[in-house]
């Protein structure tokens, strides 16, 4: 007996000496950028130097941020501690990314934010900022900030004048994060009893009513983006600005400002409370090193990373104690958002409010532009909320469909079996069969697994319902659920016949013009003797060089209402500024713009090249005949060009198609969704509408029908031009 | 062919001018962004700006990591591997495919081609999660080499539709002729028909170095070492959660954009003659 427990404790010995490997440092990722980047290398270094554990960082950009870490995590290869918004978490809680925060004490951080931080009881993450907007104050225009919604009525008539430029208040008033604040501040609830996203209430109408006044009275600009409230602001040209801690980096030396909480709203005796954010420090579920890691998540949001954090990244620290320093109380702007964030709501981490901010951004907007009164945009947004919300499909057996799967491959072998043998053995009907497979196998192997499978992967998932995590087998549910509508009007965005019409439409008038531009231009460019034919051909090939994604956000800001470009052309031409993304028309127009701009190089090089291989003879024949040059284009030019440039329109249409990166970025589907094609809807459902991979698989799978058909059918045409030709 | 009128000549000199402007009206305005010291925003047609720096462009190029060593250097390295390694390897197996497909008569031939273009319609949204885990399985995740190998193997479909139809316009009787002299198949493609294919080679290349060189949501999911990250993803990181600092953003993309057009310009000549498309003129 005794033996063994010798030899258990020289185990123990042995484990515990092994124990401090010299250890890979902790992974930790973030996206933060400038201060806010340096303040956590410097928290990191502290650690480091407190503990001896190395940690390594890793910055990425945004808009890839959520997705990779979806994407890492499950596969154990992702971070040990991330920092992320809170919003999120219901997401990754649902996808099992997070550990509960075991080395938390609540009495370190504010209540709101650990408040934020709370599924089902328990705690995920350690708080470390807050985000919360507050109301920035030009003290040379404004003496006495405003304490109630009756004292700022009072003051913007004399800090307005519209026909001047000046605002007494700017900020980004179509986006419901900004927007939020007046509702609760108006008595308005988000959700019900049940919890479930209510909209059509006394306070959102009256919320609305109060800043659709203001936009109407023109104390506030219209379709402000951040980029003009900035602007204003440091011109001096907007008195007051709501807007969050980020928002102080951006104001110019010379503007004297300060902040303040925003105001109480006359009529309820209710402080404008805006949504609270909190960024926050997880530790990663599958962390190999999770005491570690815990210890990691909570040092750097506590105490002296605090004290960095504030000073040199100018965060609003949610750690009470940080306000206990000098150099954190004294400073006003940290002390003033703090002070803020006090009346500010914790935004919901529930799935629920994901569900909120499409509908809600439809009817705000839809108030702001007119047409919608401030007492019916509830009942739009319930509308689209309803839409947006899919209950779990009944679960199907998969048995029919192993069964059909089954049937297939036994009708198959039955029809390979059964089939006449073939006329000539294979070795003389296809004579260099063994060459074909060694000349095609390197390409068709790498097709099959990293094209092919996931192809495969993708068009099986339609058939599941995703969520929370989890897959679940419902079989053609996702397409009865689009093709059916779910109920909605066909010519509504929301339903596919619509999306459709709008998809075939974009892809139609795309190609038209990417065919007419690039043919016309090829015709002047084919003349030999044509002087700078060299350099114009490269200038003209430009668009194609540029990275998609670079051309979309560039004409995005050529479309800006008030610093656009092509608005500056239009009011040098004496033309009235155009409103691009409220109307479909024009928000249409803008992407076809922006995507003819993209594509018709690529249709003028194939046609260039498709119109010096026809013969010069022909031509001089057709010359000879006294034939007049129109007669010669459309006798001899079109006919000789339908077979080369055919495969270039096929190939054409199906990229514009699924031309996501245009309408993404562009319109965005402004106005309401009305704009989106089938590939941006689809990655709606994907990615902004709680992970519903199986719908959107079901999408895409609609996608590639459609385009089936489409392709079908061209190669009817090709094959009847190739008749023509002989 | 008779010489056009010296007024023909002028019309299609002003209309070509005039479209050129309209194509680099945009472009200025990236450039001007880029070269401007602060986004002073104001409404106006103007695309030149009115004070310059090149300060974005320093800050970009001088661009570090949070431990402040200098990474544009090795991102730009890391680009040009990853967009040379893809060419070479998407060309490579692209150029055997379709000169398998164009010459030899096999079994599934038809249905292949069908196949490749059947890939491109669809929507690679959700192509992500598979190819995530495929890439762990095969041990590539966070190396150059898978990224290279997701590259090199989105762009086969179109890269050998092209190269196909190109193979289909060239005469076989130099082929004919090569293997009457004693040549073997392999040294018939090596010797004759690749150089004859040049142009469609060009382009080809040209296809799959961009494909690779503008990439970034693929980049920044599969990798996880900053000096690695491709320069798409660092000038995707000026793009933040709440604000965009646009003027790096424009220099960066400019920077980005300039190796491609250097490319294009080298390659125009073969542009023309080696585009195909897919099998056209045959």
């Amino acid at each position: 007996m005794s033996r063994w427990f010798g030899l258990a404790l020289l185990a123990t010995a042995l484990s515990a000496h092994a124990a401090p490997e010299p250890a890979k440092p902790l992974k930790l990722w973030h996206a933060y950028r400038g201060g806010e980047e340096t303040a956590l290398v410097q928290a990191t270094e502290l650690f480091t130097a407190k503990t001896g554990v190395q940690v390594e960082l890793l910055a990425l950009p945004y808009d890839a941020y959520a997705a990779k870490l979806t994407n890492a995590i499950p596969h154990g290869v992702g971070p040990d501690v991330f920092i992320f918004n809170h919003e999120r978490l219901r997401n990754f809680h649902a996808q099992h990314l997070v550990a509960p925060a075991s080395g938390l004490a609540r009495d370190d951080y504010f209540p709101n934010a650990i408040e934020a931080l709370e599924v089902d009881g328990q705690v995920y993450g350690y708080p470390m900022s807050l985000k919360s907007l507050a109301l920035y104050v030009n003290t040379k225009l404004v003496l006495q900030p405003p304490e109630t919604t009756d004292a700022l009525l009072a003051m913007l008539p004399a800090l307005s004048d519209a026909g001047e430029g000046r605002f007494g208040m700017a900020y980004e008033s179509g986006d419901f994060y900004f927007h939020a604040g007046f509702v609760f501040g108006f008595g308005g609830e988000l959700f019900d009893a049940s919890g479930r996203a209510s909209f059509d209430t006394q306070g959102m109408a009256r919320s609305l009513a109060f800043v659709k006044d203001l936009q109407d009275r023109r104390f506030i600009p219209q379709e402000a983006s951040g980029a003009l409230v900035k602007s204003l602001f440091n011109d001096g040209r907007a008195a007051m600005v709501i807007s969050g801690p980020w928002f102080a980096g951006e104001i110019g030396p010379d503007v004297d400002y300060r902040v303040v909480g925003l105001p109480v709203v006359s009529a309820t005796n209710i402080p404008i409370r805006p949504f609270l954010g909190v960024e926050t420090a997880y530790v990663s579920s599958r962390s190999a090193r999770g005491e570690q890691a815990q210890a990691l998540a909570r040092f750097i949001s506590l105490g002296e990373a605090s004290r960095v954090r504030a000073t040199v990244g100018r965060q609003i620290p949610a750690d009470v104690a940080a306000y206990r320093l000098r150099e954190v109380r004294e400073d006003t702007l940290i002390s003033s958002f703090r002070e803020a964030a006090r009346h500010a709501t914790p935004m919901p981490n529930t799935l629920e409010m994901a569900r909120v901010w499409e509908p809600m951004k439809l009817a705000l907007r839809a108030v702001l532009q007119g047409g919608t009164e401030p007492q019916d945009a509830g009942a739009l947004a319930d509308r689209r909320y309803r839409a947006l919300h899919r209950e779990r499909p009944p679960e199907a057996s998969p048995l029919p469909w192993l069964g059909l799967v089954g049937a297939m491959a036994l009708g198959g072998s039955v029809y390979v079996l059964r089939r006449p043998a073939a006329t000539l053995p294979f070795k003389r009907r296809y004579p260099d069969v063994a060459q074909a497979v060694a000349y095609i196998t390197p390409a068709a192997a790498g097709v099959a697994v990293l094209v092919f499978v996931p192809f495969a992967v993708g068009l099986s998932l339609s058939l599941f319902h995703h969520e929370a995590g989890a897959y679940s087998f419902v079989g053609l549910a996702n397409f009865v659920d689009i093709l059916a509508s779910r109920g909605y009007s066909l010519t509504e965005p929301l339903s596919f016949y619509f999306t459709l019409a709008v998809t075939l439409l974009w892809a139609v008038v795309n190609v038209v013009l990417h065919v007419s531009i690039g043919l016309f231009l090829a015709l002047l460019l084919k003349d030999p003797l044509l002087k700078l034919r060299g350099v114009y051909r490269v200038l003209l090939i430009i668009p194609w060089a540029v990275p998609n994604y670079i051309t979309a956000l560039m004409w995005k800001g050529m479309f800006h209402r008030q610093f656009g470009a092509i608005n500056g052309l239009l009011v040098a031409l004496e033309l009235e500024p155009v409103s691009w993304f409220t109307r479909f028309s024009t928000a249409f127009a803008a992407n076809v713009a922006t995507n003819t701009w993209l594509g018709f190089p690529f249709m003028m090089v194939v046609a260039l090249g498709a119109l010096q291989s026809i013969p010069q003879e022909l031509y001089e024949a057709a010359e000879v005949d006294g034939a007049s040059k129109w007669t010669q284009f459309r006798r001899i030019t079109l006919p000789l060009l339908r077979p080369a440039m055919l495969p270039a329109v096929i190939l054409g249409s199906v990229w514009t198609f699924n031309m996501f990166n245009i309408i993404y970025l562009v319109s965005g589907g402004e106005p309401g969704g009305g704009t989106d094609i089938l590939v941006s809807e689809a990655y709606r459902w994907a990615f902004q509408r709680n992970e519903q991979y199986g719908f959107a698989a079901a999408y895409s799978v609609l996608i590639f029908v459609v385009l089936l058909a489409w392709s079908a059918f061209t190669k009817r045409l090709m094959r009847s031009s190739s008749e023509v030709m002989g | 062919m008779n010489r056009p009128s010296r007024l023909k000549m002028a019309a299609i000199h002003a209309g070509l001018t005039l479209l050129c402007m309209a194509t680099l009206y945009p472009v200025l305005w990236v450039v001007k962004m880029a070269l401007s010291p602060t986004d002073g925003l104001a409404l106006t047609a103007n695309p030149f700006p009115d004070t310059v720096t090149l300060e974005h462009f320093r800050q970009v190029l001088s661009g570090t990591d949070a431990a402040g060593r200098w990474v544009f250097g090795r991102q730009l390295l890391a680009s040009i591997v990853v967009a040379g390694a893809t060419t070479l390897v998407g060309l490579t197996l692209a150029v055997s495919a379709a000169y398998a497909l164009s010459r030899f008569r096999f079994p599934g031939k038809e249905g292949g081609m069908q196949a490749l273009l059947v890939t491109q319609m669809f929507p690679a949204t959700l192509m992500m999660v598979p190819i995530y885990s495929i890439l762990q399985k095969l041990h590539l995740l966070d190396s150059l080499t898978g990224l290279v190998l997701v590259y090199a193997t989105t762009a086969l479909p179109f890269c050998i539709w092209n190269l196909k139809g190109y193979f289909d316009t060239l005469p076989r009787e130099l082929e004919e002729a090569a293997v009457m002299d004693g040549a073997s198949t392999f040294q018939v493609f090596v010797r004759v028909v690749l150089p004859l294919a040049r142009p469609a080679l060009a382009v080809t290349a040209l296809f799959s170095f961009m494909t690779a060189w503008n990439e970034f949501i693929l980049a920044a999911t599969l990798l996880n070492d900053p000096s690695r990250f491709t320069l798409p993803v660092a000038l995707q990181r000026f793009v933040g959660e709440h604000k965009v600092e646009w003027g790096k953003f424009a220099a960066g993309a400019l920077i980005v954009s300039a190796p491609v057009m250097a490319l294009f310009f080298a390659l125009q000549k073969h542009l023309v003659g080696g585009l195909t498309a897919g099998g056209v003129k045959g």
